[in-house]
């Protein structure tokens, strides 16, 4: 059986599945339970100054839906932790004393002044948290306040918060990253240069994910208002691999530790964020979802994943996908696929013929008794059929054999790889040396 | 029709030999992969699932069935398997419709349960056709445990006891393993040999001796059993049937059910194994409808079930009724045996029609039979044995006997469902219980 206890920059858990700071992490009942249900670690919702905020009453989230309903996008309006500092300090302590195993991290938003974070440290540290991690994402509310994203968005900002924490305390910082910017690199390299242990991302994006038609108001509606909110689940992972992977292939922050989170909803979501340089991953609205149980289909399936492929500790895979992660200008113009339909499993529907003849190639043919082949004299290989058939498996992309003639271009495959760079049409292509 | 379709009489070969296979086929034929993705796609990962408390063996549905959309059905086994060895049996043979899909929170939406016996099948075949058995024994206890019955509940409680590091005897009367699931389930539930197969699989635990030929009050005594081993645990299941106390009940063609399908169930070739043109099954719970249906699958021209009370008193399940009635069995209710007519050989057997409370209305039917069923229950057999409660072996918490050192479980037992899945769940709870027994006595 695979060793899934993790190290992230210094903070060992029995595994990578952290809770993310959000309502899950909010208490130390919630937590206890957290942890007995198997999570390896929370990052414990944020705190701030007091007084402590004040939440809207509700309704605080909007969601949209897949078939059959299943919760494929949140948003919501909280804002950071409503209770006092005391309060949650106190309980961080307890668990922390009767979890010594498990990973606790505190995630913190107080003013953008040198004080603020000089007085708070300290009394994180007291509670022998294993960490802590800056809230600079939180997209509503806080923002509002000149905290969470408005910090974020401000790369010098993050450099300046995360020195000071840096400088007064010893625990480790990870810089929790708002995904409301153009380039994600910018924040990751300020946090770098900020002394950051490790940056983690993404926080919620903005969203509005619905309108209600009879009181013309985003929804959630309060009071015939809304605003809109932080968008997460898993709607939102691929945005967030992608930043993931911007910020593990980027030379600069290269060794930058990072803790995934957007969208991890299965054990897969989970080896796929670490396969792009992600040390561990953090969760919200999966637990929200289907409740703290949901991460012990996360543990056995990436621990069933890795005794198959052969691996025996999840460091084996953090950054194992990263050099595979390319620019489109460095991609095989040379690679030829077409692809076949496995008659046995199509049950046709036509949405393939659909999708290529209304939109693509018009590489589908459909005869009178609705058999669907591929046209391979037509076929780019684009992938949409894949995409849209409802069976999985039915429709695969297959190679040609270099030496082979493409039937479309009329072309042999070569078995040399030849991209961009160098191809004729390319104004600016340099011979190939 | 063949030329045997309506020979009278109790004769082999009614069907043209091609149609054998084609009627004992899976009754719940396996999900193929892409089925199973959709059919796990609806299972909603309930919070304390209704489905759960509904399984005697508390398996872990939403989290097996989790692990079975997310692409790993071998983990999906794993969950499957900690809680029931004989998970791939009972995803084959367990009542569903009575137990967790009845429960499941989609049969009270939309009428249209997820379908977890077969998505239990799917998770179950998956890890088994690889062959890997997922468990591996703790260290040697030194503690050796007797298991009398080789059936669902013996074989539970020996891999459990096995498991936990003890060494198991099991001690069978029989020459082969599996207990009921080898010589009384339908034979379109358990295809392809699986019971036999599922019973090499579970041993690959090691630690397991099995004996046979061992009946417990002709070979072996619980007195020598309890000599020889720290402790008994008694799976024994029902060996006697009830009788129908008609005068003529030793008459040719009237048979035991029981009998019946174990014979069904062991033929190898089932082209050979006679069947009357008119069958008249006695009896409303699993074994009579299985037997009626299996006669009816063998060529049976007519075949009756007839039950002393209503419908809906009936062990059967509606599912069960619905399966009878769908391969053309007859369920006659409300009529009681009177009469065994014929010389020799039943000719006709003669019921008497009751009012709900079973008393008598006067009005009698003759049904012709060559061949009468007799499906009315099974009860322990055996001297020796500890106390009994209601014609079975009382017991206490998880299986504990009248006598020290002997625990009991499954059909044998009183209390539970006379089901697999619940001989299931005693005999792993027994096997727990002697270990903690076992290790506390130092
Ligand atoms: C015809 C029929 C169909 C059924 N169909 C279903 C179904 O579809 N689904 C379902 O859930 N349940 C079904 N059942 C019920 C189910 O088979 C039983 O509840 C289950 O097998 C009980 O398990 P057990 O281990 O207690 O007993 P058994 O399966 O009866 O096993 C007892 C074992 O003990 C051995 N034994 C008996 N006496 C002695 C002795 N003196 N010494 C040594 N060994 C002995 C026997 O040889 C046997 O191997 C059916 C039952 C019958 C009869
Ligand atoms: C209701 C709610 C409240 C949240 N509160 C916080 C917070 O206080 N601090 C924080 O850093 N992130 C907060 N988040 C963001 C999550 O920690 C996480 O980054 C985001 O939801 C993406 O992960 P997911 O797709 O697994 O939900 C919150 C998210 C939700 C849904
Ligand atoms: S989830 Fe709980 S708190 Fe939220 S609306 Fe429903 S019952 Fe109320
Ligand atoms: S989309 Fe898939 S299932 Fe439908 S016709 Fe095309 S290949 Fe067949
Ligand atoms: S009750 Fe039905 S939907 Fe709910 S967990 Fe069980 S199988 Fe899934």
């Amino acid at each position: 059986m695979a060793d899934l206890t993790s190290d992230f920059v210094g903070i060992k858990s029995p595994n990578p599945f952290w809770l993310a700071s959000a309502p899950p992490t909010d208490k130390e009942y919630n937590v206890r339970r957290a942890f007995e249900a198997g999570w390896g670690g929370v990052v414990w919702k944020t705190l701030g100054e007091d007084p402590p905020i004040v939440n809207v009453n509700g309704p605080r989230y909007g969601a949209i839906w897949g078939a059959d309903r299943r919760l494929l996008g949140l948003n919501n309006i909280e804002l950071i932790t409503d209770r006092t500092l005391e309060v949650n300090l106190r309980e961080i302590k307890q668990v922390k004393r009767d979890y010594p195993n498990h990973a606790v991290v505190v995630s913190l938003m107080v003013p953008c002044v040198e004080e603020s974070w000089k007085h708070i440290l300290p009394l994180v540290e007291d509670t022998g948290a294993d960490g802590i991690e800056l809230n600079f994402g939180c997209p509503h509310g806080m923002s509002e306040r000149g905290m969470g994203s408005a910090v974020g968005q401000v790369p010098e900002y993050i450099e300046m918060v995360t020195r000071w924490c840096k400088q007064n305390t010893r625990m480790p910082v990870i810089v929790k990253l708002t995904p409301n910017i153009t380039d994600i690199r910018k924040p990751a390299i300020a946090a770098q240069q900020g002394g950051a242990d490790a940056v983690s991302l993404i926080n919620t994006i903005n969203s509005i994910v619905s309108v209600d038609l009879d009181s013309f108001a985003p929804e959630p509606v309060i009071d015939g208002k809304g605003a809109h909110g932080g968008y997460c689940g898993p709607a939102v992972k691929p945005i967030a691999l992608n930043m993931v992977a911007e910020i593990a292939r980027n030379p600069e922050t290269a060794d930058l530790p990072i803790s995934g989170i957007g969208g991890v909803t299965t054990w897969r979501d989970a080896a796929e964020f670490m396969t792009l340089g992600a040390g561990n991953v953090q969760v919200c609205t999966a637990a929200m979802t289907y409740g703290f149980k949901v991460v012990q289909e996360m543990i056995s399936g990436l621990s069933q994943w890795m005794d198959e492929k052969g691996f025996t500790s999840t460091d084996q895979i953090v950054r194992r996908a990263v050099p595979n992660c390319s620019d489109w200008q460095h991609l095989n113009l040379n690679y030829v696929a077409k692809a076949v339909i496995d008659q046995d499993a199509c049950i046709k529907c036509g949405r393939c013929y659909a999708a290529c003849e209304d939109t693509s190639h018009q590489a589908i043919a459909m005869s009178e008794d609705r058999v669907f082949t591929v046209k391979d004299e037509e076929c780019v290989a684009c992938n949409l059929c894949v995409n849209v058939c409802p069976v999985e498996g039915c429709i695969t992309m297959e190679p040609m054999e270099p030496g082979t003639i493409d039937p479309r271009t009329g072309r042999k495959v070569e078995a040399e790889y030849a991209n961009w760079t160098t191809h004729p049409n390319n104004p600016g292509a340099c011979a190939a040396e | 029709m063949t030329d045997k379709t309506l020979e009278p009489g109790v004769v082999p070969g009614r069907l043209d030999a091609s149609a054998y296979d084609a009627h004992f086929s899976d009754l719940h034929p396996p999900l193929e992969g892409h089925e199973a993705l959709v059919a796990a796609d609806r299972c909603y990962f309930c919070h304390d699932a209704p489905c759960v408390t509904a399984c005697p063996t508390d398996i872990d549905i939403p989290l097996f069935i989790r692990q079975i959309a997310t692409g790993t059905p071998e983990s999906a086994a794993r969950t499957i398997f900690n809680q029931n060895i004989l998970g791939g049996m009972c995803a084959r043979v367990c009542p569903t419709e009575t137990l967790c899909e009845e429960a499941c929170v989609r049969e009270l939406a939309e009428g249209k349960p997820v379908e977890i016996g077969r998505l239990q099948r799917y998770a179950t075949d998956t890890l088994m056709d690889q062959d890997v058995h997922p468990f591996t024994r703790a260290a040697p206890t030194g503690k050796s445990l007797a298991v009398v019955g080789a059936g669902p509940a013996g074989l539970a409680c020996a891999h459990r006891a096995a498991m936990l590091g003890h060494d198991v005897t099991i001690y069978d009367a029989r020459p082969k393993p599996g207990g009921l699931n080898e010589f009384g389930i339908a034979a379109y539930k358990s295809t392809d040999d699986f019971a036999a197969r599922e019973v090499d699989w579970l041993m690959q635990i090691g630690g397991i001796t099995l004996r046979h030929g061992q009946a417990l009050g002709r070979d072996i005594t619980l007195d020598a059993l309890q000599k020889q081993h720290d402790a008994v645990f008694l799976g024994l299941g029902l060996g006697a049937v009830n009788a129908l106390g008609l005068e003529g009940e030793d008459k040719g063609g009237l048979e035991d059910a029981v009998d019946f399908i174990a014979e069904l169930r062991q033929a190898s070739d089932l082209s050979k194994l006679p069947i009357g043109r008119d069958v008249v099954v006695i009896g409303g719970g699993m074994t009579a409808i299985d037997a009626a249906v299996q006669a009816k699958l063998l060529g049976a021209l007519n075949v009756s079930l007839v039950y002393r009370r209503g419908r809906e008193r009936m062990n059967a399940s509606a599912f069960e009724q619905d399966l009878a009635a769908s391969k053309g069995v007859r369920i006659i209710t409300n009529a009681t045996p009177k009469a065994i007519h014929g010389n020799g050989a039943v000719r006709e057997i003669e019921f008497e029609y009751t009012d709900d409370d079973l008393t008598p209305t006067g009005q009698t039917v003759r049904l012709p039979a060559d061949q009468v069923f007799k499906a009315i229950g099974q009860k322990l057999e055996g001297a020796g044995l500890p106390a009994l409660d209601g014609g079975k072996i009382a017991v206490q918490g998880a299986g504990r006997t009248s006598v020290d050192g002997v625990w009991a479980g499954g059909d044998c037992a009183a209390g539970g469902d006379d089901l697999t899945v619940t001989a299931v769940a005693e005999g792993r709870d027994a096997a727990e219980d002697i270990h903690s027994h076992l290790t506390a006595e130092g």
